[in-house]
Parts: structure tokens; C-alpha cells; sequence
């Protein structure tokens, strides 16, 4: 008996100890160590996207099999791990951490990264300044500059590129609009939403006639968030931005008046709002969320008929986007620098993706040639047509999300800010649900992110 | 002379043993033993990842446990977890107990046990994980059990069984309860089977009551299986993790009322902070040992 409940023990401790072999040291030395002549350039990333951009738009590339492809004759092969628990992240560590011992073939060229965690990598020796690879500020002279300011680390060198934009709007159902505010035009329903207070006048309409304003008091967190006046983690203590303040006031209102909820994005219950049976008004996203999130060609859902339409909304922001960042040992420099230019600055390259997949670009001069209706697409008939989209039932969002990417400001983003953001939902969550008080829920939440960051206070 | 050739023959017979036990030992050395020690020697350690930079490891001596002393989280959260463990196995018992009773009654000759006994068994099967993401749909706002309780006309709006404690909690131990009753069926029956008919039949000559036999006869004979039951459960349940993990999606909520030990040593990962999971670690081991042992002296006692 007593070998087995010690045995059993030890099989706990063993799980805890066993993760201890693989802790690496960080790489010192500021250097940036780049070559040519590799014969297998590895990409980590966390989803097909990337990878089906090069295959559908990089000349010359051609597929192998599911995870490998050629490009002349250097094998190219994609790492992919999915984001789910941090996966990716903590994978590409323990990669980068062994970068300089790794064998020839096995050194990661390219890794991708998102906003929220992009300091994390930009501000360390792992990614190197695109202008060492040879790309000019002249090549992505046509880009928008947020997509600069995300990946700029702290000594202003540019470590990354994006070939996509993700300004967001705000996304209304038009029969609700119709009904309760008695239009369905983009601007009229505008005038209803532009700042915070008409924001929550319009949502208490909505609560009389028995709607929801939005799906989870989630759904506004970003717009809030990226429009904060300072940082997550000032001088090594954590800081709470009077705007994420703003929110948590505005969301218990919104709760206790029953006008939204407190789901988790991407649960059943949070999207159930993309159908008709849903009684959701509005959420707030971006490009790639209309196109691909909104359940748009199932039954039943708003989407598929095209009833949704799109409104600046009361602030501007931004929701996701992808970087290329060259890692430092690469031994594909200039191939590194081929694919990055291509993918993001190769204006045909932009407009076929546009086209192809509904990407909003990282290309001013393209954008603004499809926003204005300049540059025309083919429609299922084949006549040449001004850029719509089906699910905002014809309407074309992108002069709106061409002036929303020249607003955004990412002045105040910092290496904590996954992590932090993440961890205040969740606590603010039992504020809401009214499990907690305000003073209880930020004290969960500073606990959680000392857990997160041990090397932080508050 | 003679004796000293026999006694080598022993020996070599000896050897044998040992030879036979390398095996085992190896495999405990390695991947028991080493990592036991290893934990406690990291625990003396600060040691943590932020982002991409290493911490340590720097030898702080005892500061991590005194770390975990002095926040006191881990009280709430063994508290947590003894208070699940508890709502999930008094019931596991009580109805084991029963259907083991009936199942191995001779008197009542029950007819398909056998079927029974796989059926019950059969959410053992399932992993936890998926069985975790099965109840969270099933009891999410706009799942199946508040549309049904809505429908019949028991609730006006959906219950958030997941933003209140008591129900997260209950959810919790619900779910153990399912998963571990059929294994405890089949021990306790395994026991009961074991017990001599003769007592049995004594009884029934004697005109004891099935109640009488039940608590005069089987619960006695069946002691120390149930001591086996009650220690391997407190472990399993000193252990529980994927179920809440996966029900409250790692948060533990509402305000960590659910949060296991096992959780909270699982947030320390992130950071791979392996000074503070190591402490943490260490108590673990000191509240388990201490608990077995008690349980363990404590049936011991009696049975003398």
C-alpha cells in the first residue's frame, strides 16, 4: 500500500520535473549572425493562412506535400503549431533559445508573429531588422504605418512586415436597425453610435425592444483597449489604463441592464448572435472576421443573406494581422528577404489576394484604388463591378477601413500586453457576473498576472 | 566445507532476485526517484521565464515556500479541492455500495448484471477531457439543460451554471461521480463476492434483515477494500485537473472557486517557473503523505 500511494506521488512529481530538462538559457550577444546559401528554409507558424498565400501567390512555388514545398531548390518546410494554450509561443521559445545550437537545417528562417504578443519577440535579438536583410523604408513606404509601429523594438528598427491590414468596424444587424432605430443606412445608424454615450442610449433602446446590443461585453474590450493612454507594465509594476476602466464601468452597467453578456469569444454562446434566432445587434471586427467568422453561407445564419452592415462605431481599432520576421541565423537571408517582399509589397501580389481571398492588404495605393472603386473586380457574371462585399449585403466597408488603419495608434503597446488583457477579461468577468466585487475581481486579476510574469508587481 | 558450498548456492539462488528487480528499480530511479529530488532541489531556486528572458536559477534558499505560506492560495485552493472531492465521493460511495450489494446478492439473483456492470464502467472510458467539453455544452446558456428546464416552464432565463460556484463546483464533482462510480461498483463487488455465503445463509436461518445483513456482515467484512477505495480516491482527488481545467477553461472560475492545486501548480508553467512549482510541489507531497498515513494508521488500528 504504502509503494503505491508513494509511487503514485512520485508519477505527480515526475510530471512537474520532468518539463525542468528543457529550460534553456538566453542566447547573449547582440549580433545579427545572417547567410546565404541554406538548402532548407523553416517556417514556424501557427495556421494554414501563410502558408496558402505562398502557395496561391509566391511565382515559383511549388507544393510538395501537406507541410513541405520547393522553391528552386531549397526545400521549404512549414512548422505549424496551433495557438491553443500558448502552444506556438512556447514552441518557437524553446526554438529560438536553441537557435545557435541547432543544426544547419533545423534553424528556423521565418516565424510569424501576432500584435498582441509582437514585442516579445521584436524587442530581442531572435528577430532581425529587416533593413540587414536589404529591405529600404522605400519598400514599405506604401504601407500603413501601424503595421510599422507594431513590430518597431525599442532601438526604432523595423523586425517585421505584414502584408495584411486589420482595422475594424462595427458590424450591425440591418433588421434590427430598421426596426428599432428606423433605417438601415450605414451613416444613419452611424449617427446612433458615434461616441460611448449614444452607444449605450442606443443600447438601452435595444434592451426595451428585447435585443442584446452586443453578444459579450467581450466584444467591445479591443476598442477600448487600443485606445488606451498608457502602458499595461509601467517601470515593472502593472498599471490599469483609465480606459479599460471606462470599459469595466460601461460593461456592469451593460450587465446589470441585462443589454449584453459575459460569454467568451468564440464560445457557442457568443456566436449563437451570427444567426436569426440570435438576438444580437452588433459586434465589432475586422476584415477577415466578416469574411470568415460570421458563419456566412450556413442556414439560418445573417451572414449567408447578407444582412449585416458596417459602421465606423464610436472609436477606431484594430483586431489581429499576422508579421513575417526574419529570425536571426538564418542561413536563406536573401531568399528571407524575397518572400517578405513579395508577400507585402508586390502590389499585383496585394491586389490578387484582395481578390482571391477578401484580405484586406497592407498597401495604401491598392486599398484606396479598390475603396473608391477605382480599380473595379469581376462579380459572378463576369461584368467589372465596384469592390462589395455579400455579407454587408453589397456594401463596399473599405473606404471605412482605410481611414480606420490610418487612425490607428500603437504608441502604448508593450511586450505584456497578450498576456495582460487575457488575464483582466477573465477577472472582470466575475465583477460582472457579480460573483466579485471590483476591488476582489483586480485582485484576482493582479494574482493571475503575477503568476503569468513573476517579475512583475503592483 | 560442506556448509560453505550450500551457502553459495543460496546466494547464487539469491541473485536471481535481484536480477529480477533491475528492471523495476531502473524504471523507478529514473523516472520516479530523479525527479522527485530534482523537484525539491529546484524548489530552492528562483527560476522563471518572462517573455524571452531566463531568471535564475539563483538560490534563494526557502523563499519560495515561504512565498506560498505567506500568500495563502494554497489553502483555498486544497480547500477547494477537498470540498469537490468530497461532493463527488460521498454519493460515489453510497450508491457503489449499493449496487454492489445488489449485484452480488444471491438472494435476489438480479437478472443482465453483467450488462450493468459494463455500463456503468463505460464513462470511466471516456477521456476526461472530452466528457469536460461535452458538460460544458450541455450546461452553456444556450445549451440543451437550460433549454429544457426554459421549455418546461422551470426557469424564465437561462442559468449560468458556470458563473455561480455552488453549480460550477457541483458540475465538478457530478462529473467524478459519473466517471469513478462503475470503478468502485466493480472493487466493492469484487470485495463482497469475496466475503464466505455461509455468513450469508447463517443470517438469512437467523431471520436477519437484508438491512441487518448488509450492515452486520457485509460493511465489516468489506473493510479494507473500502480503506483501499478511500485512499486511492483521495489521491485521484488530491490529483483532480483535467476536469475542471477543461470545464472553466483553465480559469478556475468564478473567483477561482474551482480552481484545484493541481491547477494552480498548472499556471506556474506558463512562466515555466520551476522554483514556485517545485515548492508548491514539495507541499503537495507532505499533505498527500500526511493524509495516507492517517488514513492508513487510522485502519490499521482498528483492525488490531
Amino acid at each position: 500500500m504504502k509503494k503505491k500511494i508513494m509511487s503514485t506521488i512520485l508519477a505527480a512529481a515526475t510530471l512537474v520535473t520532468m518539463l525542468t530538462g528543457c529550460g534553456g538559457q538566453t542566447a547573449d550577444g547582440g549580433k545579427v549572425s545572417i547567410s546565404d546559401g541554406g538548402k532548407v528554409l523553416n517556417i514556424a507558424c501557427w495556421n494554414e493562412e501563410f502558408k496558402s498565400r505562398v502557395e496561391d501567390h509566391y511565382p515559383g512555388y511549388q507544393i510538395v506535400d501537406a507541410t513541405t514545398g520547393k522553391i528552386g531548390d531549397v526545400t521549404v518546410k512549414w512548422n505549424i503549431t496551433p495557438n491553443e494554450n500558448n502552444a506556438y509561443q512556447n514552441k518557437l521559445d524553446e526554438n529560438l533559445l536553441n537557435q545557435a545550437s541547432a543544426a544547419v537545417d533545423d534553424k528556423i528562417d521565418i516565424f510569424l508573429i501576432e500584435a498582441d504578443y509582437a514585442l516579445k519577440y521584436v524587442d530581442t535579438e531572435y528577430a532581425v531588422p529587416v533593413s540587414s536583410l536589404g529591405i529600404t523604408d522605400a519598400d514599405l513606404a506604401n504601407q500603413y504605418q501601424y503595421t510599422k509601429d507594431v513590430v518597431t523594438d525599442s532601438n526604432g528598427n523595423i523586425k517585421g512586415v505584414s502584408w495584411q491590414g486589420c482595422p475594424g468596424v462595427l458590424i450591425y444587424r440591418r433588421d434590427i436597425a430598421k426596426e428599432i432605430l428606423g433605417s438601415d443606412d450605414p451613416d444613419v445608424v452611424q449617427g446612433y453610435l458615434s461616441d460611448w454615450n449614444k452607444f449605450s442610449e442606443t443600447a438601452a433602446k435595444m434592451q426595451e425592444a428585447g435585443y442584446y446590443m452586443m453578444s459579450s461585453v467581450n466584444d467591445s474590450y479591443r476598442v477600448y483597449s487600443n485606445n488606451v493612454t498608457s502602458k499595461w507594465v509601467v517601470d515593472g509594476k502593472i498599471n490599469i489604463d483609465a480606459n479599460l476602466m471606462a470599459w469595466v464601468e460601461s460593461s456592469k452597467a451593460m450587465v446589470d441592464a441585462g443589454q449584453t453578456n459575459t460569454y467568451d469569444l468564440w464560445s457557442n454562446d457568443w456566436s449563437a448572435g451570427f444567426f436569426e434566432e440570435g438576438k444580437v445587434f452588433c459586434y465589432f471586427g475586422p476584415a477577415w472576421f466578416i469574411d470568415f467568422s460570421m458563419s456566412a453561407g450556413t442556414e439560418g445564419a445573417i451572414a449567408t443573406n447578407g444582412g449585416w452592415g458596417a459602421a465606423a462605431g464610436p472609436q477606431g481599432f484594430f483586431w489581429g494581422g499576422t508579421w513575417i520576421c526574419a529570425a536571426n541565423g538564418t542561413d536563406n537571408s536573401s531568399l528571407v528577404k524575397d518572400i517578405i517582399l513579395q508577400m507585402t509589397t508586390n502590389e499585383a501580389v496585394m491586389t490578387d489576394i484582395v481578390v482571391a481571398d477578401n484580405d484586406f492588404v497592407n498597401n495604401k495605393p491598392a486599398m484606396e484604388a479598390l475603396a473608391s472603386g477605382e480599380q473595379k473586380i469581376k462579380d459572378e457574371s463576369g461584368k467589372e463591378v465596384e469592390y462589395f462585399s455579400k455579407v454587408l449585403g453589397g456594401q463596399n466597408p473599405l473606404p471605412m477601413f482605410c481611414a480606420g488603419a490610418e487612425k490607428v495608434d500603437l504608441s502604448n503597446q508593450g511586450a505584456y500586453d497578450q498576456g495582460c488583457n487575457e488575464e483582466f477579461q477573465k477577472a472582470m468577468k466575475n465583477y460582472f457576473d457579480g460573483n466579485a466585487t471590483l476591488e476582489e475581481a483586480l485582485e484576482l486579476f493582479y494574482k493571475a498576472v503575477e503568476e503569468k510574469y513573476p517579475g512583475l508587481t503592483h | 566445507m560442506s556448509g560453505k558450498i550450500k551457502r553459495g548456492k543460496v546466494v547464487s539462488y539469491n541473485k536471481w532476485g535481484y536480477i529480477f528487480l533491475i528492471p523495476f528499480v531502473l524504471v523507478y530511479i529514473i523516472f520516479q526517484l530523479v525527479p522527485l529530488v530534482t523537484t525539491i532541489y529546484n524548489s530552492f531556486f528562483e527560476n522563471y521565464r518572462q517573455g524571452l528572458m531566463q531568471v535564475g536559477p539563483n538560490f534563494i534558499g526557502f523563499d519560495n515556500y515561504k512565498t506560498i505560506l505567506t500568500n495563502g492560495d494554497m489553502w483555498v485552493y486544497a480547500q477547494n479541492t477537498f470540498i469537490m472531492w468530497i461532493l463527488g465521493f460521498v454519493p460515489q460511495i453510497i450508491v457503489s455500495l449499493l449496487l454492489g450489494a445488489w449485484f452480488s446478492d444471491t438472494r435476489m439473483r438480479l437478472k443482465g448484471t453483467r450488462f450493468f456492470k459494463t455500463v456503468i464502467y463505460l464513462p470511466n472510458l471516456i477521456m476526461a477531457s472530452a466528457f469536460s467539453m461535452l458538460f460544458f455544452t450541455l450546461f452553456s446558456d444556450g445549451g440543451p439543460v437550460n433549454s429544457i428546464l426554459m421549455q418546461t416552464g422551470i426557469l424564465d432565463s437561462p442559468y449560468s451554471f458556470l458563473s455561480h460556484a455552488g453549480s460550477a463546483r457541483g458540475l465538478v464533482a457530478f462529473m467524478n461521480f459519473i466517471m469513478w462510480f462503475g470503478n468502485t461498483t466493480i472493487l466493492l463487488m469484487a470485495g463482497m463476492m469475496g466475503i464466505d455465503t455461509a455468513l450469508f445463509e447463517a443470517a438469512e436461518v437467523d431471520g436477519a434483515t437484508s438491512a441487518q445483513v448488509f450492515f452486520r456482515i457485509t460493511l465489516p467484512l468489506l473493510k479494507p477494500i473500502l480503506i483501499y477505495v478511500m485512499i486511492t480516491s483521495l489521491i485521484g482527488g488530491l490529483q483532480m485537473f483535467d476536469v475542471p481545467q477543461i470545464l472553466t477553461n483553465g480559469t478556475g472560475d468564478p473567483m477561482r472557486s474551482s480552481m484545484t492545486l493541481i491547477m494552480y501548480l498548472n499556471k506556474h508553467l506558463f512562466s515555466k517557473n520551476y522554483g514556485l512549482a517545485g515548492a508548491l510541489s514539495v507541499f503537495l507531497f507532505i499533505i498527500t503523505a500526511a493524509l495516507s498515513m492517517l488514513v492508513y494508521r487510522f485502519s490499521n488500528r482498528k483492525e488490531a
